[in-house]
């Protein structure tokens, strides 16, 4: 669909951080001849007690970068959809003692819907951003495939996209590597060619995670155990650790560093035990919900794919079984470490990334894990 | 594409007589006024043969202006000024819900800074009542300030009465005039207002400068130091070239002013008739006949406003909405959250429209039929 229109005939809105990816998406959009136009998304208010607000300053980039390519640019707010959809949904699942996504659902809820609901009453015929995937068009279907930089491949947080969604969405950088985006930024002199990249949950940003969670919910210190029972120490409240976890344990002493196992959540306790690969941190089976898929054709009940359950890590080979009520049964023969509730399950088809849905329980040899959640 | 600019009150675009007039001053003077030299005194004659212009456009003396970068710093030298010079007298201050943020934050930092602050509401045209004034004011009152014409909505505030009703109180008034100065006929006399703010570029004239208008004997403490120009009321060097351009645009603002008024008046019918015709839902923002005649302010029922402002933009119409907040998105309007509450959906789809020097009846019918066409594509 993309080629079929005259580039200069094509509006395309670039959803503009005031970072180098999408600086450099809206450049070479405009090298294209597109018709483009940045547009800011403001969706946290972090102003600080003296009115400052980092979103300011990445305003003032967007607006630098913007007239260096001679594009209009344009904000908006998105603060109140933000906090009602995904800041809502990241409270409540830490409430269930689960490790929510919130990129994931931002990608789902804001940047893709409401904001592409903004893009399209401006006029645009897409929506484009900085994110390191591709779409390509194949037998009438949009299909979302892995950046071409494997070490920035960014589908893990676009596994939710819809086709439609998917149809009116452009990737202008997903070709590249990232060296290659900051090379091509400096060349064209941005502004932000060599800015920071940013980190964390965007919302948080570098602020301590642990001091931000606790302003909106009360923590309830408590017991830290091993399996089998013997206490270690006390945590902070369940909701500041993460399966898999090594630092901020406080275990002293000699040894093999503690990690975390899992969470009773009943009786309030942290489970805690020794070494990295300690078996009760293994499973072989999960199953998910909200499982959605980037394309519209009909898949088999029972396939198998590759997933990634959480970002940057390996493929793994998967047995996926659909259940109803957009639900899975996710099975793989080489137990994987560390598998979170309330994170991502990500299926692959090679590089296409066919969809994925959020992990709710985890089993081993067909029993479920209940210490993870 | 022709681009239409609606947003004069926000700025305007400078006279070009007042271009000319400034640039040559520029090449014919660059003394500094408080030099004793003749080409300090060439300056300084200049200067004050300009700053007579501006004083009579009120009905003032040259002693009592004061002046300014501009209508920003005239209100907080005013509140502040105020504030301080009369602290020992009383500790209260009284403002409305809809000033400009030049008045309303700073009496916000009086507020942190230990002042009482009464912020009086408006009824849903966006008018103060005299009653709420009355009822507002004590005996430790030293400062009322009040805006004359709303800059978002253009509502116009009983100012002359509530001078009335101050004559006989110890308070100063002050009065924000900056978006009526030039098309509201404004004598401080009849007023019985003691400081009023007035800035240049609303009127055609350059950025950078305005004044304070203070009435002989009305306290004020400097807000600036340094030099004594402006006798000691304001320190640093006069912006003569400036305030000589300001000076011009007062004239050729004071020749034109029934003109100015006649048109826009017009102009608001027009829009008002071709939104009418396109079959286009809207309401008005603002009091229908106590109003400034360049602002039409109009809410557009089941649009958003940031959606409104880009397409309008793209059609080529510079049109505004409320103020840009941090991060260049819009953060609903203080002057409609006063009128009409913080849940009121015209908070979030009502566009300003204003008026001034350059814009022709075929440019507003051209701005309303396009308007029109982007409504009806957005209307959900």
């Amino acid at each position: 669909m993309q080629e079929v229109k005259n580039p200069a005939n094509t509006r395309v809105v670039v959803g503009m951080s005031g970072g180098v990816d999408s600086s450099v998406a809206a450049y070479l959009l405009k090298k294209q001849g597109y018709d483009v136009i940045g547009i800011f998304m403001k969706n946290w208010d972090d102003t600080d007690e003296n009115g400052v607000c980092t979103a300011t300053e990445d305003y003032d980039d967007v607006i630098k970068v913007c007239n260096q390519i001679g594009i209009p640019y344009y904000a908006v707010n998105f603060e109140k959809q933000y906090w009602d959809k995904v800041f809502t949904y990241f409270l409540e699942e830490y409430k269930a003692g689960r490790t929510p996504n919130p990129d994931v659902m931002c990608n789902k809820e804001i940047k893709f819907k409401a904001f592409l609901e903004h893009a399209i009453s401006l006029g645009a015929d897409y929506l484009a951003t900085g994110h390191y995937a591709q779409v390509k068009e194949i037998d009438g279907e949009t299909q979302l495939l892995r950046g071409l930089d494997n070490n920035k491949d960014q589908t893990y947080f676009l596994n939710q996209l819809s086709q439609e969604q998917l149809s009116k969405v452009m990737f202008p950088i997903g070709h590249l590597e990232k060296k290659l985006v900051r090379e091509i930024a400096s060349e064209a002199g941005l502004a932000t060619a060599t800015k920071k990249d940013s980190t964390g949950i965007c919302f948080i940003g570098e602020r301590n995670f642990k001091e931000f969670l606790s302003q909106y919910l009360p923590a309830q210190p408590g017991n830290m155990v091993t399996m089998d029972g013997e206490k270690m120490g006390r945590h902070d409240g369940l909701m500041y650790y993460t399966i898999g976890q090594r630092h901020g344990l406080g275990i002293g002493g000699a040894g093999d560093p503690w990690f975390v196992l899992g969470k009773n959540l009943e009786k309030n306790e942290l489970l805690v035990g020794q070494n990295i690969h300690h078996e009760a941190l293994f499973s072989d089976q999960l199953t998910a919900v909200n499982m959605s898929f980037t394309t519209t054709k009909p898949l088999d009940t029972i396939f198998s794919c590759t997933a990634k359950f959480r970002y940057r890590q390996e493929d793994v080979q998967v047995k996926v079984e659909l259940t109803p009520s957009n639900g899975a049964i996710i099975s793989f023969a080489e137990p994987v470490r560390a598998i979170t509730p309330g994170q991502a399950v990500v299926l692959y088809d090679g590089d296409v990334c066919l969809g994925g849905g959020t992990i709710d329980e985890v089993m081993k040899q067909g029993k479920k894990l209940t210490y993870v959640g | 594409m022709n681009k239409i600019y609606l947003d004069h009150a926000a700025t305007s675009p400078v006279h070009p007589i007042v271009i000319e007039k400034m640039v040559q001053s520029m090449n014919r003077i660059y003394g500094n006024p408080s030099s004793i030299h003749s080409i300090g005194r060439d300056a300084r004659k200049e200067l004050d043969q300009s700053r007579e212009i501006l004083a009579k456009s009120i009905g003032a003396k040259e002693q009592e202006i004061i002046l300014t970068a501009g209508g920003t710093e005239a209100d907080n030298l005013a509140i502040f000024g105020t504030a301080y010079a009369r602290k020992n007298e009383g500790n209260h201050i009284i403002t409305s819900q809809i000033e400009h943020h030049a008045v309303l934050h700073a009496c916000q930092k009086l507020e942190k800074d230990g002042f009482e602050v009464t912020y009086l509401p408006v009824n849903e045209n966006g008018v103060i009542s005299i009653d709420d004034v009355k009822k507002a004011l004590r005996d430790d009152t030293i400062l009322v300030t009040l805006i004359f014409g709303n800059n978002e909505v253009g509502t116009l505030q009983p100012i002359k009465e509530i001078g009335d009703l101050l004559k006989d109180h110890l308070a100063s008034f002050h009065t924000d005039a900056v978006q009526a100065y030039g098309l509201v006929p404004l004598s401080v006399d009849e007023l019985h207002v003691d400081l009023l703010s007035v800035s240049s570029h609303k009127i055609n004239g350059p950025k950078g400068i305005g004044f304070l208008f203070q009435k002989k004997g009305t306290k004020l403490s400097p807000q600036l130091f340094g030099g004594q120009q402006e006798k000691k009321r304001r320190a640093g060097t006069e912006n003569v070239p400036a305030t000589i351009a300001f000076a011009e645009a007062v004239k050729i603002s004071e020749q034109t002013i029934v003109e100015k008024v006649e048109t826009y008046k017009q102009f608001k019918e027009t829009m008002i008739e071709i939104l009418k015709n396109e079959e286009i839902q809207f309401k008005l923002n603002g009091h229908e006949k106590f109003a400034l005649p360049h602002i039409l302010n109009i809410s557009f029922p089941h649009t958003d406003v940031e959606s409104l402002l880009v397409n309008l933009d793209m059609e080529g119409l510079a049109v505004s909405s409320g103020s840009a907040c941090t991060a260049g998105s819009i953060d609903p309007s203080h002057v409609l959250v006063a009128m009409y509450g913080e849940k009121a959906e015209e908070l979030r789809n009502s566009i300003r429209f204003s008026f001034g020097y350059g814009l022709t009846i075929q440019d507003i019918e051209e701005a309303a039929k396009k308007t029109a066409k982007v409504v009806k594509r957005l209307v959900k």
